[in-house]
């Protein structure tokens, strides 16, 4: 192993670390729904950076870019479907505010 | 090795604009500048391939995803701007204070980083990889694609009268 590769890692794991803070924060303070999609995205902007961060270290930095290729391709599709799912609770609640959705309750 | 670190102080602050911000506009702009300092360090970290796809989709369609979205739903009048200023701002304050104290213990954390990887590919080219070895990784792709496309549809799908 290269150590001065294995030197880089430490900080950069540091602020994977930061970012999935940051990230489940935004999902846990907010009542807004298109506000926890962007935590959501947040976090995983840090476990893209992570894969590519130890593929880049171990070596094997082409296999995690087709790794992070096919994350971007979930992401996506996550954030359409989510997009969508978000509009249609607008159009049937007139709000997106997880506190007042309470159809489904009880 | 100082260029990384001042881009990922960067990619932080960044980050840390995109959770604080009141504004929902703003919060989206701050993830795209977010996505775009990404795809820098991406490059850096020899992922050109990766770096792109980051680039134009993560930074250029999901935030257009994200502005249409926040275009269709309600709009802040003044008043509730100011209510939801007073409430951000007694909760999300915490947030610099958690990452600093983060920051404070990861800086006394010394971690022994003897990871044992496998032996590195012989492949070294992320196209090689996709289409000749990891093809079953793109059939994946397309049916999460198709999957998507149908949910959108069944999502909008007007009742018949």
């Amino acid at each position: 192993m290269n150590p001065e590769l294995m030197r880089m890692f430490w900080p950069f794991a540091v602020f994977v670390i930061f970012l999935f803070i940051m990230g489940t924060y935004c999902i846990m303070a907010t009542f807004n729904l298109i506000r926890a999609l962007i935590g959501v995205e947040i976090l995983v902007k840090a476990a893209t950076l992570l894969i590519l961060l130890v593929g880049h270290v171990s070596g094997n930095g082409a296999l995690a870019q087709t790794f992070v290729i096919t994350l971007i391709v979930i992401e996506v599709v996550l954030m359409v479907v989510a997009g969508g799912v978000v509009l249609c609770l607008f159009r049937h609640n007139r709000t997106i505010d997880t506190r007042k959705l309470n159809n489904l309750k009880g | 090795m100082a260029i990384n670190i001042i881009l990922l102080i960067a990619l932080l602050l960044a980050s840390l604009w995109t959770v604080m911000t009141i504004r929902l506009i703003r919060s989206v702009v701050g993830l795209a500048i977010t996505s775009a300092i990404l795809s820098i360090i991406m490059f850096k970290l020899d992922a050109p391939l990766a770096a792109v796809f980051e680039l134009s989709v993560c930074a250029g369609l999901i935030s257009v995803i994200f502005v249409t979205t926040i275009s269709f739903t309600q709009r802040l009048t003044q008043e509730r701007l100011k209510l939801r200023r007073k409430e951000r701002m007694g909760k999300f304050w915490y947030l610099p204070l958690i990452i600093c104290t983060a920051a404070i213990l990861l800086s006394f954390w010394r971690p022994s980083l003897n990871f044992q990887f496998p032996a590195p590919l012989k492949e070294t080219d992320a196209r090689n990889i996709l289409w000749n070895m990891r093809h079953l990784d793109l059939l994946g792709q397309v049916i999460v694609l198709l999957a998507g496309a149908f949910g959108v549809v069944i999502l909008f799908k007007e009742e018949k009268r």
